[in-house]
């Protein structure tokens, strides 16, 4: 450029809302900027990633997000907390059960009613929350696949996710977004047959998952393109608060349906899948995706023993009302609470603090598992190729309408 | 290890670090002196006996134009152990400010960013401290009892 250089340039709009953090005398020689996204399909969602490359090594990585900010936390100020539920589904959209589940489980420790809610209940909201984990981690594995290439395993998991979708539609209503489970209890009891059907499905789904175990994870070019990618340490990934499937995958033996042992979890048996490091390092992309594939099995044993239950012990009964435990006014002592709950993705936390006097928080914070785990993808993807770099956001499974929520 | 012994061990090494605790809340929490934070921070995580390893959640809170007060509560896990614990520090409204605990947990990089945007609390010695929800051009912290949006943002109505 010839001219003046004095001469101020006014800013586009994007420079002024969403500056880049790198500025061009930061960068060394045969470094650039390359920017991705928010409209780009392997960010999953609305994530913009600013990435400076030394020809095909990837220098840094400055995520930029907030596309889908909705400002959850100043919403759920001004309503009540059933209002709220609604809005907790909104957060994870794909596995909107889990969400409401540990939104609710807060509020019934703060009324003190946790208690005293009725086991059928209990075992219903392990079955339906087990199910959406499974549709979880199938949107998880499946897109992940598509990002690498593999487009069959898309479909077929979208197909198995699609029978899931409309179970949960059968008994809630709605296809991904329930408001199913209540304060105190649930919607409705769920319909005749669903426990049934809940069995079938299990049983069609076994040699299904088996193949497309098969056709996914053992497959030698999947195996190429994640093995050794994208390692993550596991005292790296306590320090950056990852829990869930990517803290297993790195070797750590934690679950907080263990852990904290909420609901009717310890009455059930299942184990908890760590990463071993089979075809590669521990903790790498190969090892999250394998996890993921243990914990459905995982999640399917699970189910089967909560339709065990909910046809024997606890099982339909005409004087049943779901309903029964939930309160008139939902009004918690004045407090400040902390709840969190395994989720697909990880420990979902809400941090509540109530007056005593109104039946609205005063203060209530979502601490979402996807936003911590994106704030370690600077730290495992520096030095790693462009093309690796979707390897490492994929194996993730993040969820955009959680890290902005 | 209970509740009474952790306050008991903070109070051993650093004396005048406890302003206040709350039995009411769960965890259970301690009120700190802001100047202290970082210190009861560091030695809760480095000693060996507590070692709280993950910083699960860190919540601002406005607590409004009456008070005055602006607060963070920072929800401490220890996973070998499972102790829980809850850190409070109070800051003045106008100009809040604090030390930056990123460098002890990194989760706290983030969600002081997302405090730094939502509520305008200032994190001294924070790596980046940027906007991180919002964009950079907004006007206020949403998250402030007080708070009015703008009329217009980039020729936008904002209201609806």
């Amino acid at each position: 450029m010839t001219g003046n250089s004095q001469i101020s340039i006014p800013k586009s709009p994007l420079e002024r809302s969403e500056p880049l953090k790198y500025k061009e005398s930061d960068l060394k020689r045969e470094e650039m900027i390359i920017n991705l996204g928010p409209q780009h399909p392997s960010t999953h969602g609305v994530l913009r990633l600013e990435v400076v490359t030394d020809g095909e090594i990837v220098v840094d990585v400055i995520p930029h997000m907030g596309y889908l900010h909705r400002c959850f936390e100043k919403h759920a100020e001004s309503l009540a907390f059933n209002q709220t539920i609604p809005y907790t589904d909104r957060m994870d959209y794909v596995a909107a059960m889990n969400n409401e589940w540990a939104f609710v489980m807060g509020v019934e420790r703060m009324l003190g009613i946790d208690k005293d809610i009725p086991k059928r209940v209990e075992y219903i909201r392990v079955l339906v929350s087990e199910l959406n984990r499974i549709a979880s981690h199938f949107i998880a594995i499946g897109t992940y696949g598509m990002d690498i290439g593999a487009f069959t395993p898309f479909l077929w998991m979208m197909r198995d996710r699609e029978h899931i979708l409309r179970m949960l539609e059968w008994a809630s209503g709605a296809r991904m977004l329930y408001n199913y489970i209540w304060v105190g209890g649930l919607f409705y009891d769920l319909p005749v047959g669903f426990e049934e059907r809940s069995k079938q499905f299990v049983d069609y789904l076994k040699p299904k998952l088996k193949d497309s175990e098969d056709l996914l994870i053992n497959n030698k070019i999947f195996i190429e393109r994640t093995a050794n990618i994208g390692v993550l340490p596991s005292d790296l990934a306590i320090n950056y608060g990852i829990n869930g499937p990517m803290l297993r995958a790195s070797g750590l033996k934690f679950d907080l349906r263990r852990v904290d042992g909420y609901s009717v979890y310890p009455e059930i048996d299942f184990d908890i899948p760590v990463g071993t490091g089979k075809m590669g390092t521990i903790g790498d992309c190969w090892d999250r995706n394998w996890v993921r594939y243990r914990e459905i099995w995982e999640s399917i044993k699970i189910i089967e023993q909560c339709v065990e239950k909910l046809l024997g012990k606890h099982k339909r009964d005409r004087a049943f009302d779901p309903r029964a435990m939930v309160p008139k006014k939902i009004r918690p002592k004045a407090q400040d609470y902390y709840v969190r709950a395994e989720n697909p993705k990880g420990e979902l936390g809400f941090f509540f603090r109530t007056d005593g006097r109104s039946d609205q928080p005063l203060r209530c914070k979502a601490r979402s598992p996807s936003l911590s785990n994106l704030s370690v993808l600077a730290e495992i993807s520096k030095g790693c190729m462009l093309a690796d770099l979707f390897s490492i956001l994929g194996s993730m499974d993040l969820n955009m309408g959680e890290v902005d929520r | 290890m209970s509740f009474e012994e952790l306050k008991q061990l903070i109070q051993e090494s650093f004396s005048e670090a406890i302003v206040a605790e709350d039995e009411l809340a769960t965890p259970k929490a301690l009120l700190v002196s802001k100047d202290s934070l970082h210190e009861v921070c560091d030695f809760l995580y480095t000693n060996d006996k507590t070692y709280f390893d993950s910083l699960s959640c860190m919540t601002a809170i406005d607590n409004g134009v009456e008070k005055s007060t602006v607060e963070i509560a920072y929800n401490l896990y220890s996973i070998p152990f499972d102790i829980h614990l809850m850190i409070k520090v109070e800051l003045d409204r106008d100009n809040p400010s604090v030390v930056s605990v990123s460098d002890i947990w990194r989760t706290a990089d983030w969600h002081e960013r997302e405090a730094f945007d939502l509520v305008g609390i200032h994190f001294n010695n924070h790596p980046d401290l940027r906007r991180i929800l919002l964009p950079d051009d907004w006007e206020g912290h949403p998250l402030r009892r007080d708070y009015v949006e703008q009329e217009r943002y980039h020729d936008v109505k904002v209201k609806y």
